[in-house]
């Protein structure tokens, strides 16, 4: 189905500053992002944050020295040494390793040789546009203008994508921050046609970018599930538009700047109404949030975040395709995460929290507020899911019984809990506490995949469901 | 030789010293003992007299995550403004006690009580009582739904209740539950009804 955008309407927000580097790294098992740290005028990057969603990965410090486990197999690194040992041979940084807090960081100009010695595979690292590709990921593209009235560029992928787009006048962007997008055969397309006669692609940031050059406003529409993306001028003149049944966020006191700049960020924004996303995945706190303290080392948000990604993994694994909103450390408003859930089409939301009061798992669906009467065809902001409750309860319960099936310990609320209450697909709040009061055991890869399997089964199950209630 | 009468002059003089410093000490351990006492000083409710009441106060258990109707007497002015305050204070007053069952951070308190017509009430908490609290959706609800439900179920009429920290709107209690809405205290009974249940 071909679902019609206007472009401007997909712009999101992300608060992440756009001074601050970042790394990308794509790969079969996961594509995310980290932030960069400036030593001394050297980038570097935790090794263990890179290497976590990829594999079975635990460190621990002795005094300067900091032992890393990836998969069964040990390296080993010593602070301000240049020199390493990984699975046992010599190996050279080519800037001395640091460790800070119990954080290893390497330099980021080591990547493309110290990577395949741990992973035991090829990697591919443009270290001046921060991307990194992990074995053969890329995913490639054609574009070709049709000699049609009006004219449409058609871009086809290899793979579904799902760019952040804006507008300026005279162009369309298409940010590409989650995809392994490698450029064509020359980075700067020319095409016959005065509408839309050039088309360029950059990388900068971790992020690939491509611009489209237009005499005329575009737009751009999805097809062929993400796989193409038509850019054209809109039959009619464009104005604002908001799909039918969307709500309106608040308007902030300080209004935003109207066209948000496409920075790497985590959140990926999508045309509204069009669906690549089975589940939105929303692993709540980061940045300069870091929710419950659950001990003095360990931040909710960085269990959340970890307990994300294994999710993600389970519900992939289970042909759930899964859009993952936070995927690296940083800020997001409760706006910009129930905008980008909402912007996704997906069939349902699980926000992810973390306690260290009590044990197992509650699941929580919305205590949606009174509702504002919504100006047609509009909804009330505050009270967006209350047509949805009814599946967020199924899925609440159907994710219980698989938890219940593995032994844990399960509970059903209704809370004031945002953003559930501001979401139009069934939303549901996981918040994981640890069993038997053993606080450190959240963090612990066992636990947290036990209950990812349960939910993303518990999700499975009711897949036909959600699907139903979704269309 | 020393004068003898320079002896005696030293040896008074070592003596008031002495004497001096053992007062100073002892006025700065008082001091001390005063502050600790007023820091630890639980709110201070205005001393209400007249008969009293039996109540329902919505008492949050952590130790399963409930809570739990519990019946008690206490004096209640006439004005219905004023039973809310003291209830929300009967309130804190188990939950800053040495055994409470859900613990508030020191200096937690309720502010004010406003009854607005038609049935709103706003609680005003004071900033210790957000800055303590304990983070988490679970714990942060308990909370809440503590406040509203003991206000609620005692004082007829109220259909709405807007929690305030300082008299200004706050997002959220610790980082979880939400302060930005009005809770229907409909809705939020079937939050309680779940939470009665326990674990």
């Amino acid at each position: 189905m071909l679902i019609a955008v206007v472009a401007s309407a997909c712009t999101l927000l992300s608060s992440s500053s756009p001074d601050e580097k970042h790394i990308s790294i794509y790969s079969s098992v996961a594509n995310y992002s980290l932030s960069i740290s400036q030593h001394k005028g050297t980038d570097y990057v935790g090794l263990l944050e890179l290497l976590e969603p990829l594999g079975t990965v635990s460190a621990r410090t002795n005094k300067d020295r900091w032992r890393i486990r990836y998969n069964g197999s040990d390296s080993e690194f010593i602070a301000s040494k240049a020199h390493a040992s990984i699975r046992g041979s010599d190996f050279a940084l080519t800037a001395v390793f640091l460790l800070e807090n119990g954080r290893g960081l390497v330099p980021l100009s080591s990547l493309s040789t110290l990577l395949p010695r741990i992973l035991g595979g090829p990697v591919t690292f443009n270290q001046t546009a921060g991307r990194l590709f992990i074995g053969n990921v890329a995913v490639h593209f054609t574009a070709q203008v049709s000699q049609t009235t009006p004219p449409k560029l058609v871009m086809n992928f290899t793979s579904p994508v799902n760019p952040t787009i804006s507008t300026e006048p005279g162009k369309l962007r298409m940010v590409f921050t989650h995809e392994p997008l490698v450029a064509p055969g020359s980075r700067a397309l020319t095409f016959e046609s005065k509408m839309i006669p050039s088309a360029s692609f950059q990388e900068s940031n971790g992020a690939a970018e491509v611009v489209v050059s237009g005499t005329v406003p575009l737009m751009a529409s999805f097809s062929n599930d993400g796989r193409t993306i038509t850019i054209s001028p809109p039959q009619t003149v464009p104005t604002q538009v908001q799909s039918q049944g969307q709500p309106i966020p608040p308007m902030p006191s300080n209004p935003p700047a109207p066209v948000a700049p496409a920075v790497p960020g985590s959140v990926a924004a999508v045309a509204p109404g069009t669906r690549h996303y089975f589940v939105v995945v929303d692993a709540s706190h980061g940045g300069d949030e870091r929710g419950a303290a659950l001990t003095d080392q360990m931040a909710e948000k960085d269990v959340t975040l970890a307990f994300a990604r294994r999710l993600r993994q389970e519900l992939d694994a289970r042909d759930l395709p899964t859009l993952l909103l936070r995927d690296a450390d940083v800020t997001l408003t409760l706006d910009q995460r129930a905008s980008a859930a909402n912007s996704s089409g997906a069939a349902i939301y699980i926000s992810v929290h973390a306690t260290s009061q009590g044990t197992g798992v509650c699941l929580y669906t919305a205590l949606t507020p009174p509702a504002e009467q919504g100006q047609p065809p509009f909804l009330d902001w505050d009270s967006a899911q209350t047509s949805f409750l009814t599946t967020s309860r199924a899925a609440a319960i159907g994710v219980a019984a698989e938890l219940r099936s593995k032994q844990i310990p399960v509970r059903i609320l209704v809370a004031p809990l945002r953003p559930l209450n501001n979401l139009i697909t069934a939303a549901i709040a996981v918040e994981v506490a640890p069993p038997a009061n053993d606080v450190t055991q959240l963090n612990a890869e066992p636990y947290q995949s036990l209950i990812a399997n349960a939910v993303a089964l518990g999700v499975a199950d009711i897949r036909g469901q959600l699907q139903a209630a979704g269309k | 030789m020393i004068p003898r009468h320079l002896i005696i002059g030293i040896v008074v003089m070592v003596v008031v010293a002495l004497g001096m410093s053992f007062y100073v000490l002892r006025m700065r351990g008082n001091a001390g003992r005063a502050e600790t006492t007023a820091a630890s000083a639980q709110p201070v409710a205005p001393p209400v007299s007249g008969p009293t009441e039996q109540v329902a106060l919505y008492v949050a258990y952590d130790e399963d995550g409930s809570l739990r109707a519990q019946s008690t007497r206490i004096p209640l002015p006439a004005g219905r403004q004023e039973r809310g305050e003291e209830l929300l204070r009967a309130l804190l007053n188990i939950y800053l006690s040495n055994s409470s069952p859900h613990v508030l951070g020191p200096g937690s308190e309720v502010r004010d009580v406003y009854l607005v017509d038609p049935g709103l009430a706003v609680i005003d908490l004071n900033g210790a009582f957000a800055q303590g609290h304990r983070s988490g959706v679970l714990v942060e609800e308990l909370t809440v739904a503590s406040l509203v439900e003991t206000l609620s179920a005692n004082i007829p009429g109220i259909t709405r209740v807007r929690i305030l920290v300082e008299g200004k709107e706050r997002d959220s209690l610790a980082g979880h539950v939400d302060l930005t809405n009005f809770y229907d205290t409909a809705a939020m009974g079937q939050a309680v009804r779940q939470l009665q249940a326990g674990q």
